[in-house]
């Protein structure tokens, strides 16, 4: 028995063909998600409609979408530092957690006072937070060669627990009927819209600025290229004397750093408090957003915007469709599977046997 | 009667490349075959194609005149076609026995089996211990677990590949002696070299392949061995020219009683080695592949390597501890084996890997890189070693071996450095860049610059070198000079023979 | 104590039995050479597919068949991804994971909070009979001596046979197991069909035997943990048995602990896990076995030039 295809590499990627890959894969994942919806019995024209035209019309929900992109555009653009010199952090739900907390712990400590440092200081704070979260599985990968994947990993977990402790415990509203939640910030520690009326704060422009800054590292400067040697070619780097354990550590911190930080903006902008479950699942969700944006910064906000799209009809279609959240996570996966298939098939030529055999000599 | 294994009019085409244009070949039981051709030249693409690894784009196969069409390497064995690769197909981790094992259809590493590989590994000679990993073994003793794998299916056709590039001249006789036993038992061997005095000994019939494309059918032993060269190469490669006579300088690289830890599991430990190349000289590293010039390459550059006791200096600066980026302050310049993923990062452009070996000595732009001086610089380069394609954008990726090789060499001298180590400067590549780099090299050295050549090519380090030494298990002999030695002695350096059994009848 | 000692090593066997059983699947997967990342989703497919079943057909053993079924369904598109299509296995691994946790959320979304009774023990006459070991170690669910079983199979199998040495040689060296005519594709992608059975199967385990009810997220990374523990075994298979009842004991230890009150934050306690998890690991690395007895090819994407 012989296989019906075989695969052979192409010498050459065209431009087109790269923009084409996350698009088509997109619109396949789609077709996927609609026949799932049929088998749930909701209309599948429907169900597009509230996913991905009712938040880019209704002047509302765009505004959530640009609120839902800004942790993801962050947390993403962190996270091609580690894809792009493939080193594996899957934790940085855990680092955006801990990031949060910390900024958060700022915004508890300070509650009722004023202070225009008192913003900056919580960024600071979450910024270094997940920064340090993100050591670990660096350093214990450098120093020891645990797999960083399982590590960041497990830390997650951790990060979960250790919110859910403090709003349960120490931190939590002592006037708060017993919620598992902290007191509301003052306002001192949260993200102000950046126009009357509108909801859009800040957070949008660093992330934005972050992008930029990552897309200009990565194409410009002697660091970007080696992290693209280090994760293409570990002995090129190793050649060019680029040490790997630092190029580990230096990417992971910054991509801790970023999480953490949109950890801060996500509590002081969309949250305004701490509670169990603010992480929503992002720091997982910025993970696909990176390989749909193809690894790039550019294409991160993109895919961001693209993703909260969805997330957005999800929770809009959760309650006029009552389709459940976990569809969207479903496709998300889906969608991520599609990403990874049309990359291969941009890598490579797929030759049928039969007619390999009639090709003309 | 039909021949026993018949090519007719193979082709098969890479891209732009055809690799093999029309290739008609003939074995016949019992006759040593030679397939002759430089690095290139189409060897190995016409051996996977008969052994089922590749499918021909147009031609035929016919096996005792019956046609036959192999999708892959199971389909060629179950037809008698025995392969022993080159680089070997083994499974580190399994023992000699289970690496035979899992070549035989059906059989599993047990007691039965292991009479039979006994059986087998007696008749012809073969000693081998079963029951150690593969990862301890040496080359020979690797080779011949490849050789009794394939003796084991009693082949109708024996395919040895490069055989004795990794051997040393008396293993290479024993191989010899395994292969004219094997033909007297009636396979079809065909034995592919490019080193024609083991050709010209082994073979009855050769035929030799230039650009993809047959050129000659000849009897190897009724053939001098300068008309098969000029058969396997073509005409109008220049001879090397000396560089002109020049008093050679100070010692630029000095290495004291270097000692290496061994590299992982599979490594090998270097032993107290000394050496001193000068100013102008070029000293060249001779040696079967395996016996420590990889570590030893990492010793130098940086790479690689925990040393344990020794020290090595670079134009007086002791750099033992220091890292490449240091050592190429110093004044060297390094060019490693492995052209794509180490030497380049291969998807990127011939100006971008650039920056691989020049960050550390020239300032090439901070914060942001400055891409059109690594334009200029790659540009240089590809005009001073005519590079093709001649466009400093192509990825490294897109290059042939022999113009990825000029551009590398070509990158690392435009340095202007002190001292240049480079690992097998022309493996792989086709005589036309071989000869050029290793012109280029000679000039250098005219010039004033202390080269360190590490090579299994017998004759680059003749061609090349001032001096040479010979590496053997991890140590290193003292340099001889190389006007005047022979190819006997520097065997013999090589097998660690005394003299008198390691010369060939 | 004589009473409640044969109860907690029960539970200990119960707790480490899913692990078990997903953990020995990616072993096999490993030994072919290829890293399931995915086996977290798989398992949870798994719980809420088995459980979903048990309780419409009303019956568990054909619960545990269907969170079998479901694990393989998701190998089979694993499988074609990474072996067929050469993807990058981390990040397919990682999709699958997703994907099976949204999965599994639409499959259990009506039977969450159902309670389900439990299966009929087993007893093995006689040995059943000893006092304190013999409740705990010959009295128990079928698929705890299933487990038993496997864990026997596989390390003979891998060990002894043609197919387990074939497998073998494909993770180890999948150029040369190529060049050798062997087929390499087949082989992993049975090796991860095999291991996306057992993470099901253990997902319905969880399901069905180890909690009764299905709730969402509840393999709350053990599918993660069944990875590290393929790590910590190092490529023998009663490594792999021991970390598994480790494992069991260390979660058992912790309800326990939170159930008796000692004063530590509860979840502390549920860290427990996951941060042995880590020292594990570190254990493993400062022993100095890092990186050992993994497969060469491990994770390398396969694509034969023809």
């Amino acid at each position: 028995m012989t296989p019906l295809f075989v695969l052979t590499p192409r010498p050459f990627v065209s431009p087109l063909r790269r923009v084409l890959t996350p698009v088509c894969a997109l619109a396949a994942a789609l077709a996927i998600g609609g026949v799932i919806v049929a088998l749930l019995g909701r209309s599948p024209a429907a169900a597009f409609r509230v996913f991905l035209v009712e938040p880019l019309t209704d002047p509302w929900a765009a505004q959530e979408v640009l609120l839902k992109a800004t942790p993801l555009v962050l947390i993403a653009t962190g996270l091609l530092f580690c894809f792009r010199a493939s080193r594996w952090n899957i934790g940085a739900e855990g680092q955006f957690l801990v990031g949060g907390l910390c900024g958060g712990g700022i915004a508890i400590l300070t509650h009722g006072m004023t202070g225009a440092w008192i913003l900056p200081a919580m960024m600071l704070a979450g910024a270094c937070g997940g920064l340090a979260y993100a050591a670990l599985p660096a350093l214990l990968r450098v120093r020891f060669g645990i797999s960083e994947i399982l590590t960041s990993l497990m830390l997650v977990y951790v990060a979960d627990l250790l919110l859910d402790y403090l709003v349960r415990g120490p931190w939590r509203d002592p006037k708060g009927f017993n919620f598992p939640q902290s007191v509301a910030f003052s306002d001192a520690a949260l993200l102000h819209p950046l126009l009357e009326g509108g909801r859009l704060h800040a957070g949008m422009i660093l992330a934005l600025a972050a992008a930029l800054a990552a897309a200009l590292v990565f194409r410009r400067t002697l660091f970007g290229f080696a992290i693209a040697a280090s994760g293409e070619a570990p002995r090129a780097a190793n050649f060019a004397g680029f040490n790997e354990g630092r190029i580990t550590i230096l990417v992971f911190l910054i991509s801790g750093a970023l999480a953490g930080l949109a950890g801060v903006i996500e509590v002081a902008g969309q949250v305004g408090q701490l509670r169990p479950g603010f992480g929503q699942g992002l720091g997982f969700t910025a993970i696909i957003v990176a390989f749909l944006g193809r690894l790039s910064p550019l294409g991160a906000v993109l895919a961001a915007l693209v993703i909260a799209v969805l997330l957005i009809g999800a929770e809009s279609a959760q309650v006029s469709l009552k389709l459940p959240l976990d569809l969207a996570r479903f496709f998300m996966g889906l969608l991520l599977i599609c990403i990874l298939l049309g990359e291969s098939l941009e890598r490579y030529r797929i030759r049928f046997r039969r007619a390999e055999k009639e090709r003309p000599a | 009667m039909a021949p026993r294994v018949e090519l007719v009019g193979i082709t098969r085409r890479f891209g732009a490349l055809t690799a093999n244009a029309g290739v008609d070949l003939t074995l016949e039981s019992g006759v040593i075959h030679a397939l002759l051709g430089e690095n290139g030249a189409g060897k190995s693409t016409l051996v996977k194609i008969l052994y089922g690894l590749l499918q021909p784009d147009a031609g035929e196969i016919r096996i005792d005149g019956r046609p036959v069409r192999f999708d892959s390497p199971r389909a060629a064995r179950a037809a008698g076609i025995g392969m022993v690769f080159q680089h070997f197909s083994l499974f580190e981790d399994f023992t000699a026995l289970e690496n035979i094992a899992v070549s035989i259809p059906g059989a599993v590493a047990d007691r039965r089996l292991r009479a039979r590989v006994a059986a087998k590994a007696a008749e012809f000679g073969l000693a081998i211990d079963l029951d150690r990993p593969v990862h301890s073994l040496s080359a020979g003793e690797r080779q011949r677990i490849e050789i009794l794998r394939a003796l084991m299916l009693d082949p109708r056709v024996l395919v040895l590949d490069e055989p004795t590039s990794v051997l040393t001249p008396a293993e290479t006789e024993l191989l010899f002696r395994t292969i004219e036993a094997v033909a007297r038992a009636g396979a079809a061997v065909l034995f592919i070299s490019h080193k024609l005095e083991e050709v010209r000994r082994l073979c009855s019939a050769a035929t030799i392949l230039r650009a993809g494309r047959v050129v000659a059918r000849v009897d190897p032993r009724a053939t001098p061995a300068k008309a098969l060269a000029s058969l396997m190469v073509g005409t109008g490669i220049a001879d090397l020219r000396a560089a002109p006579a020049h008093a050679l300088g100070a010692p630029v690289l000095v290495v004291e009683g270097l000692s290496v830890a061994p590299e992982g599991a599979h490594g090998i430990a270097l032993e107290r080695l000394d050496l001193a190349v000068r100013a102008g000289e070029i000293v060249a590293i001779a040696g079967v592949a395996g016996n420590g010039q990889s570590e030893f390459y990492a010793a130098l550059s940086g790479e690689a390597g925990a040393v344990r006791a020794g020290r090595i200096a670079i134009a007086g600066l002791d750099v033992t501890r220091a890292g490449i980026n240091a050592r190429r302050r110093a004044g060297a310049a390094f060019v490693p084996e492995a052209r794509l993923g180490q030497a380049t990062l291969p998807q990127a452009s011939l100006a971008e890997n650039v920056a691989l070996s020049w960050h550390a000595t020239e300032d090439l732009g901070q914060p942001l890189l400055d891409r059109g001086r690594l334009g200029a610089i790659a540009q240089a380069v590809i005009g001073a070693f005519d590079v093709r394609p001649a466009a400093p954008a192509a990825p490294a990726a897109a290059l042939s071996g022999g113009n990825l090789q000029k551009y590398i060499v070509g990158r690392e001298i435009a340095r202007e450095p002190a001292l240049i180590v480079i690992d097998q400067p022309s493996w792989g590549v086709d005589a036309r860049a071989a000869t050029h780099i290793r012109q280029t090299l000679i000039d250098l050295a005219g010039r004033g610059a202390a080269i360190l050549v590490i090579t299994q090519d017998l004759d680059e380090a003749l061609d090349l070198a001032d001096r040479i030494a010979v590496m053997r298990g991890g140590r290193l002999s003292v340099p001889i000079p190389a006007r005047g030695a022979s190819r006997e002695t520097i065997g013999m350096m090589m097998t660690g023979a005394p003299a008198a059994e390691a010369v060939p009848a | 104590m004589t009473e409640t000692l044969p109860l907690i090593l029960a539970t200990i066997l119960t707790a480490a039995t899913p692990l078990m059983i997903a953990a020995l699947g990616e072993h096999v997967v490993e030994r072919a050479g290829v890293i399931n990342l995915g086996v977290e989703g798989m398992m949870i497919v798994g719980a809420a597919s088995g459980f979903a079943v048990a309780v419409l057909a009303d019956s568990s053993p054909l619960g545990l068949l269907a969170g079998l079924l479901a694990g393989l369904g998701l190998a089979v598109a694993f499988g074609l991804a990474v072996v067929v299509f050469a993807t990058n296995q981390v990040a397919t691994g990682l999709a699958l994971t997703i994907l099976g946790l949204g999965l599994a959320g639409l499959v259990g979304q009506g039977f969450v909070g159902q309670p389900r009774a439990a299966m009929a023990p087993l007893a093995i006459p006689l040995l059943a009979e000893i006092p304190v070991v013999g409740p705990a170690l010959f009295t128990g669910d079928p698929v705890f001596f299933l487990s038993l079983g496997l864990v026997a199979l596989v390390a003979f199998v891998l060990s002894r046979t043609r197919l387990g040495l074939l497998l073998r040689a494909a993770g180890e060296n999948q150029d040369s197991a190529h060049a050798l005519g062997l087929p390499v594709m087949r082989l992993r992608f049975a090796a991860i069909l095999f291991g996306g059975a057992m993470a099901g199967l253990a997902g319905a385990y969880l399901s069905l035997i180890y909690t009764r009810f299905w709730s969402p997220g509840m393999s709350a990374g053990r599918g993660w943990i069944a990875l590290a523990l393929v790590v910590f075994a190092g490529g023998k298979v009663w490594r792999l048995v021991f970390g598994a009842y480790l494992f069991g004991g260390i979660t058992v230890a912790q309800l326990h602990a939170q159930a008796g009150a000692i004063g530590l934050p509860s979840q502390l306690l549920s860290a427990l896990p996951y941060v042995m998890t880590i020292a594990a690991l570190l254990a493993l690395s400062l022993g100095g076995r890092k990186g050992q007895g993994a497969a060469g090819s491990l994770g390398q994407p396969f694509v034969p030039e023809r």
